[in-house]
């Protein structure tokens, strides 16, 4: 598999506050990558950084390169909506629209420019078929998305987020609101987004991180320990503070 | 997060394993001089204590199937847990030769052994040490260490070759004697088997510390 993003000695300030310390790896298209790391390492910050998400608040400021298919993302006068629609983002709480089902899927096609409601309709059902929902809620398409369950409701985001046909879709923390049988869907839905998507998640729970992901990055205040198979990361670890992490001798 | 209860259970649990491997290294030398001196109380008790390897073997397993299930241990932890597995698999076994030497003495009962005991003795002492050894390279995590002993299984192999040449020779000189050398070729391979099982548990050594997994000294039997 070719790489989808390449990171180049990126770093990343909140205002004064260095987050990222030049971080530089690669994530291949097409599979799972796993970020783990203790609270306040710059996981999310790092996820964040992949659509730009961080341009929404003042102050913040990139150095390094993003490149995503070989595009540098910190270019000056880059759409940030398209870009987003290109690198979608899963909540770590589920985060739907208080409208209907439906309409939680087409705002992103509307939004977009897709006029023709029967190509919204085929787009609304193919994502719900995608993120695993379409058989549990085809026949209430236009009640409101909050009477699903936690676990629905963070499925339903997932469809809206691959509606728009993204590259990529990053995951923060996407099961920590969720019970158990909720994440085995949600994991096993990782397995088959894979199939057309480059997924990136950050999780705090490690167990899912060794099912879910190929790749797996440690980190550690702002910077990047050890990027490896998921494999390597979870059986043998080259890096003494990934193993101290992994097994609970410090965090 | 750092976990203490959990780290105390797998150092407990390392304190169980070495506590077995003395239990079966006591097994196999005892075996051996209670036929050199003919001592059949010392080899009935061999064959009734095996019960309790056996015993512990179940109990070390649990235990780190227990850990598994409830604290998901990775990376060195869960290679400690797979070396521990298969390690109490080689010594429940090795506490079998020395039942399985046991019971050939008490099978030669009250006759005179065809040959005064000399090579076997020194074979099943070599063997006891590689496995003391071994598991004390367990408890430094010294890899070099492991990897020398997987060579001495050679050494081993030497006595089994010289103690099987000498007995058959003994067979064709003597036609009456080759029930009780059989039984002695037999003691010999007990302990040739203890040795081959040593060189396993210093690959699971190598294992757990280095993550690959390694064959270091095919036997020749």
């Amino acid at each position: 598999m070719r790489d989808k993003f390449t990171i180049k000695d990126l770093h990343f300030w909140y205002g004064e506050k260095e987050a990222l310390k030049g971080i530089s790896l690669a994530m291949k298209e097409k599979e799972v990558t796993a970020l783990i790391g203790p609270s306040g390492c710059g996981k999310t910050t790092f996820l964040r950084c992949l659509n730009r998400m961080h341009d929404l608040y003042p102050g913040n400021r990139y150095e390094g390169e993003i490149l995503l298919d070989g595009k540098n993302l910190l270019e000056k006068g880059l759409d940030l909506i398209k870009l987003r629609s290109r690198v979608g983002m899963v909540f770590q709480k589920p985060t739907p629209f208080p409208m209907s089902m439906y309409d939680n899927i087409a705002f992103g096609l509307k939004l977009m420019g897709v006029k023709s409601k029967s190509e919204i309709t085929g787009r609304v059902e193919k994502a719900l078929k995608d993120s695993a929902l379409w058989d549990e809620i085809k026949d209430r398409l236009h009640e409101p998305a909050l009477s699903l369950s936690g676990g629905q409701q963070q499925r339903l985001c997932i469809a809206r987020a691959v509606a728009v046909e993204p590259d990529v879709i990053l995951m923060d923390e996407p099961c920590s609101a969720l019970d158990p049988v909720a994440t085995a869907k949600i994991e096993d839905l990782m397995t088959d987004l894979k199939q057309n998507y480059t997924v990136v998640i950050v999780t705090h729970n490690m167990q899912q991180a060794a099912r879910v992901s190929q790749y797996t990055g440690f980190f550690m205040l702002g910077e990047v320990i050890e990027f490896d198979t998921t494999e390597k990361i979870f059986t043998a670890p080259s890096n003494k503070l990934t193993e101290d992490y992994i097994t609970g001798r410090f965090g | 997060m750092t976990r203490e209860a959990y780290h105390k259970a797998l150092r407990d649990l390392e304190g169980e394993l070495q506590q077995m491997a003395m239990m079966v290294g006591a097994a196999v030398r005892e075996s051996m001089e209670a036929l050199k001196s003919r001592d059949l109380e010392t080899s009935k008790r061999i064959v009734h204590n095996d019960i309790q390897v056996n015993r512990k073997r179940f109990e070390i397993e649990e235990r780190c199937v227990r850990i598994i299930a409830t604290q998901q241990p990775m990376a060195v932890d869960l290679r400690i847990l797979a070396a521990i597995i298969n390690i109490i698999t080689d010594l429940e076994r090795i506490g079998d030769h020395a039942e399985g030497t046991a019971k050939i003495s008490l099978a030669i009962g009250d006759a005179p052994l065809v040959k005064p005991l000399v090579d076997l003795p020194k074979m099943a002492e070599k063997a006891v040490s590689m496995l003391e050894r071994c598991m004390k390279a367990f408890l430094d995590r010294d890899i070099e260490t492991a990897r020398k002993i997987c060579n001495e299984d050679d050494e081993v192999d030497a006595y089994y070759d010289e103690i099987y040449k000498d007995l058959v020779l003994l067979m064709i000189e003597n036609p009456k004697l080759i029930k009780d050398a059989t039984y002695l070729i037999w003691t010999a391979h007990n302990i040739e088997r203890v040795a081959d099982r040593v060189t396993n548990i210093a690959e699971r050594v190598v294992y757990m510390v280095t993550g690959k997994m390694e064959e270091m000294n095919v036997s020749k039997y």
